[in-house]
């Protein structure tokens, strides 16, 4: 694995679409990794208690899963310098159903000093989870 | 409705954070990425960094529990229980490594409120053992409101 080139980069180019996987036993492994416990996102009776239609996904599992994009692109995933994102849409994971989530991504700009802009798009259902999804990469 | 005059208002984080390559492998675990310069150091070290790197997210980890202690400040009133995550964005000076001890300052940046809602922004300052900005962590909450 290396940093990708400036130069072998071209504004316009496509990264993905790339399509990831989640479902309640990756949301509970992500809740003990990031230490985010909302029972939102593993408690279908709670979620629905506050107005929700279902268990939920975190924002920023389904924020992580965009960051993979950029990171497998990159080829570096120190090369990230800065990397936000709206959460427009929340990503329903019913019980015992793996919820499909398709990245995709294209080169926006060509930047000064080796940077790079990436927009990307997540998309669940057919609708867009993500909004204003950009990252800013520098390149070897 | 939260008063604007609370922009500005700093609360220094408590200690510091040893960032742990347990805590990195089990984050990219949980993320389902295999990416070796994760897991394996020495995959990590042909890429230029002193040990496994952290991904891109990872500082949410600190970020989340330090700003809700900051804004858990009694003066602010706010209801966690009604908080939505609206925006999150990280600005990076280099990366975050195995190793690094990390001290965070968190700073409410913006207020507004929209139809009974507020919206807060909170930037996270994490740096290093040295003094240096590493890393900062901005995110947007939205306390909604008791009709929406």
């Amino acid at each position: 694995m290396s940093r990708r080139t400036y130069e072998s980069i071209q504004a316009g180019e496509a990264i993905g679409p790339f399509t990831y996987l989640v479902n309640r036993a990756i949301l509970i492994a992500y809740a003990d990794a990031s230490g985010d416990q909302n029972p939102i996102h593993q408690d279908e009776e709670f979620a629905k208690s506050v107005g929700l239609p279902g268990v939920i996904a975190h924002g920023m599992f389904t924020m992580a899963t965009a960051g993979r994009a950029i990171t497998d692109f990159a080829g570096d995933p120190g090369a990230v310098l800065e990397f936000g994102t709206r959460f427009t849409k929340p990503v329903l994971v019913p019980a015992g159903v793996d919820v499909v989530l398709e990245v995709s991504g294209v080169v926006a700009e060509k930047l000064l000093d080796r940077k790079v802009r990436i927009d990307l798009q997540v998309v669940c259902d057919g609708v867009k989870v993500l909004g204003l999804t950009r990252a800013i990469v520098a390149l070897a | 409705m939260l008063s604007p005059d609370f922009v500005g208002r700093v609360y220094p984080g408590v200690g510091t954070h040893e960032i742990q390559a347990s805590s990195i492998a089990a984050f990219a675990r949980a993320i389902n990425d295999q990416n070796p310069a994760y897991l394996d150091p020495q995959a990590a070290r042909l890429l230029g960094y002193l040990d496994v790197v952290a991904p891109p997210t990872f500082l949410i980890t600190i970020a989340l529990e330090e700003s809700h202690r900051a804004m858990s400040d009694p003066e602010l009133g706010l209801d966690w229980t009604r908080v939505v995550h609206g925006d999150q964005r990280f600005e990076f000076k280099r990366a975050v490594v195995a190793g690094d001890r990390l001290s965070c300052v968190s700073r409410i940046e913006a207020i507004k409120t929209v139809a009974g809602s507020d919206f807060v922004t909170v930037r996270a300052d994490f740096v290093d053992a040295e003094s240096e900005l590493v890393a900062s962590a901005i995110s947007l909450l939205v306390f909604r409101g008791l009709d929406s």
